[in-house]
């Protein structure tokens, strides 16, 4: 089964974007409540998919692309910016430190869906 | 996904959520207060702020409540101006973002609450919007060009640490990157502890991970460090870590280091251990639980310390019966598990409590508004915010608690003017503290102002006709007058008093939750109100009391004393029961005539009052027997027996039997309504 890892310290908003995820077909899902929690992860579980907030408490989501991308293991690995309207300069950074996809709060599910069926297949 | 498909269960995480982000705010906001107009606001507190407000507005944007994601969106792009230096944090900025908060709160609780208007949202964000003055200058990336970053990590700066960036450069600090390489399983705690060595002497602008030298199990981090140090220094404070320094850039001139930031080897060694053990307790690691579901573990505690008696009992029938087989070892296990049913309990009951520092941060926020509506100058100190306290409780109490500081505020604090005449200093001090007392909490709200005038209070009372002869009053009467219902010595109602209540409508509520509210007050000096509270209410201790052969439980927190009584002793004033204990008359209550039992034992020439007392009030029930204090949880009767007077639950009491708890209150407001004998 294909694996996607959601890093997003919103309790709330990370179990929504579970739920679209989940609906749109059989992925299994790795939550992760901040960057630090993601950085633990990664090393230890094989994903095919990362989503990642922009603004998280601990390291934000830029300093965990860099970090991604910087890692073998996941120099090809698809990764989607979650950012909020506004913040525009933070998500041309992301785009250009590697990041494949952006998506505007709040998300519109079937564009999130569609992304991810592109990327990993459904 | 559309509201209509989002499940209830949704909407009410997204309500907790939000609540749990609007306090997070008004506490930020608190210590933001404090840089208002001068002093720099630490920029860790207005970035708090900030990814309150942008999380608030994400969520709200989700769910569609378009109210609250217009207003969060205004006032994140406040913040965010705040946050880049292009808006100064000014008085009046101080009082829009309070505004903004409190609109915050008031829509999010109308979601959940039916009836609620919302506040309108145009001219806020209308305020807003002329806050926000126009962006300024794109900052001059030449600057940051010259300490010579590599592009992997200017890249994943974000805006805004690009800015924090600048402003250490513009205060001649000097840029470090710190380089640390920590195990995976333990870096989060490792890295807190070198960032909070940091953040002592200066600011951490990023923190950028990359891969160690094994990928399973270690990752290295390299900060970017702005401080008014030399790299000596620097290297001096990082010393007892792994972390390297190294200088970016040609460095500025470090402004001469005064004497209280230099942190010498000697010092800085037991400094650095002790703050370690904080930092790992200050990561964040918290369970949003529904307080239902600790009610239902509560019983179910409730019920297996049932089930415990139940195996001493059988234990101690065999021991009677003469067996000996396995008795010992059937003792001894039922002994090891009283002791695990006892830590459990214990356990169970932690989970309830939280520190009533929460309570402080609101009404630190009231103290600051009002004394601004009523042009008054007012400090908030508070004191014991560590002191634990029952969640359902502290819900309970924050309301009486905020309307006791109101009246402290409305009537009590002179005006500035007032207070300078009186020999007192501008500003007035609202104290407000806690601490826990045996099984209660006490909660103290005093202020330095003028005091409670109580021959206006007896006036007041007179005209009301609340009392008709005030000289036979002593001072406590007459001050405990202000908790009648109806009363108040405002000579004009204020837009505060108008909304405020009574001070009989704060004891009630108080009352509620089986607490006491006294007050003290020394005119021209200032007053203070005492509040009790039990810890909880989940289990609670029990007078256990008989009477016609029925047993009963009385919270022991209601209960002042039991007293052996003579028949002789009982007086008759005005058709009722009396006793004189000590200097005062104290009302009697036979509790066999207020269930309507048939006493057999009630012709005995001695039987036991238990004194009672809610608030103020206090009665002597009349009972056959006492039979000692026990642990009990109380357990309601359900909506069938609502309306049964002087009954507030059941509780078992182990031996298989169920017996009925008192509701105190209830009882002494029957017992005076009454008027006859009861």
């Amino acid at each position: 089964m294909r694996r996607i890892l959601v890093t997003e310290d919103s309790a709330t908003m990370r179990s929504l974007l579970i739920a679209t995820i989940e609906s749109c077909g059989d992925y299994e899902v790795i939550e992760a409540s901040s960057g630090f929690e993601a950085l633990r992860l990664l090393p230890r579980e094989k994903v095919d998919l990362i989503i990642t907030d922009i603004n998280m408490p601990d390291i934000n989501g830029l300093e965990l692309i860099s970090y991604v991308r910087k890692n073998a293991n996941y120099t090809d690995t698809p990764l989607f910016i979650i950012s909020t309207e506004g913040r525009e300069k933070d998500v041309e950074k992301g785009l250009a430190l590697g990041a494949n996809e952006y998506l505007v709060k709040p998300i519109d599910p079937k564009r999130l869906q569609a992304l991810i069926v592109k990327y990993i297949g459904s | 996904m559309s509201v209509s498909e989002m499940s209830a269960k949704a909407v009410k995480d997204f309500l907790a959520e939000a609540e749990e982000i609007l306090d997070q705010l008004c506490s930020d906001l608190g210590v933001m207060s404090d840089s208002v107009d001068g002093a720099e606001c630490s920029p860790d507190s207005l970035n708090s702020v900030f990814r309150g407000a942008h999380s608030l507005k994400g969520l709200a944007g989700m769910f569609g409540f378009m109210g609250v994601q217009e207003l969060s969106h205004n006032l994140e792009n406040l913040l965010d101006s705040l946050r880049l230096g292009k808006v100064k944090l000014t008085s009046p900025v101080m009082t829009l973002l309070m505004d903004a908060l409190e609109a915050l709160g008031t829509m999010i609780r109308n979601l959940s609450e039916v009836g609620g208007v919302d506040p309108p949202i145009e001219q806020l964000v209308a305020r807003i919007n002329s806050a926000i003055s126009a962006p300024g200058d794109s900052e001059n990336d030449s600057i940051i060009s010259t300490l010579g970053l590599p592009p992997s990590m200017l890249n994943a700066l974000t805006e805004y640490e690009e800015h924090r960036l600048l402003e250490n450069i513009r205060k001649s600090r000097n840029i470090f990157s710190v380089l640390a390489s920590f195990p995976l399983a333990t870096f989060d705690q490792d890295l807190a502890e070198l960032t909070d060595i940091l953040k002592k002497t200066g600011e951490v602008v990023s923190t950028l991970p990359s891969v160690g030298s094994s990928i399973e199990s270690s990752i290295d981090f390299e900060i970017l460090y702005g401080a008014a140090k030399n790299l000596d220094e620097v290297t001096l404070l990082i010393a007892d870590t792994n972390a390297t320094v190294r200088l970016l850039g040609n460095g500025a001139t470090p402004p001469p280091t005064t004497a209280s930031v230099v942190v010498g080897p000697d010092e800085s060694v037991p400094n650095i251990q002790q703050d370690s053990s904080i930092t790992a307790k200050s990561m964040s690691r918290t369970v949003r639980v529904d307080i239902g579901k600790l009610d239902d573990l509560m019983n179910i505690v409730g019920e297996l310390v049932l089930s415990h008696s139940t195996i001493s009992d059988i234990t101690e029938k065999m021991r009677q019966a003469g067996y000996t087989g396995h008795l010992a070892e059937l003792q001894k296990a039922a002994k090891g598990l009283e002791r695990k049913l006892n830590e459990l309990q214990k356990g169970v009951m932690e989970i309830r409590m939280i520190p009533v520092g929460q309570l402080y941060d609101k009404m630190g926020r009231i103290v600051r508004k009002i004394s601004k509506e009523q042009g008054k100058k007012v400090d908030l100190k508070t004191f014991g915010a560590d002191t634990e306290l029952d969640k359902l409780i502290m819900e309970d109490i924050a309301d009486p608690l905020m309307h006791i500081i109101r009246n402290s505020i409305d009537h009590g604090i002179e005006p500035p003017e007032e207070r300078v005449a009186a020999g007192k200093s501008e500003r007035g001090l609202i104290r407000l503290s806690s601490y826990q007392k045996g099984n209660h909490v006490v909660i103290e709200v005093e202020d330095d102002g003028r005091g409670i005038d109580l021959e206006k209070v007896k006036k007041k009372a007179l005209e009301r006709g609340i009392i008709s002869d005030a000289e036979a009053l002593s001072e406590r009467e007459v001050i405990e007058l202000i908790f009648l219902p109806g009363f108040s010595t405002s000579e004009t109602v204020s837009d505060i008093s108008g909304r405020g209540v009574g001070m009989d409508v704060v004891k009630n509520n108080i009352a509620a939750v089986s607490g006491m509210v006294d007050v003290e007050s020394t005119l021209g000096q200032g007053s203070r109100m005492i509040i009790t509270l039990p810890i909880t209410l989940a289990i609670i201790k029990a007078l256990i009391i008989s009477t016609a052969g029925r047993f009963y439980a009385l919270p022991i927190t209601s209960v002042l004393e039991s007293i052996m009584l003579h028949k002789k002793d009982i007086l008759t004033v005005e058709r009722k029961e009396v006793i004189q204990l000590r200097e005062s008359t104290l009302p009697l209550l036979h509790l066999n005539r207020f269930f309507h039992l048939e006493s057999k034992v009630n012709e005995a020439d001695s039987c036991f009052v238990v004194v009672v007392g809610v608030a103020e009030k206090r009665l002597g029930i009349v009972v056959d027997d006492l039979l000692g204090q026990q642990d009990i949880v109380i357990k309601n009767l359900g909506a069938m027996f609502e309306g049964l007077h002087g009954v507030s639950g059941a509780a078992d009491l182990g031996d298989q039997r169920t017996i009925l708890v008192l509701d105190v209150s209830g009882i002494i407001h029957e017992s005076t309504k009454g008027g006859g004998q009861i």
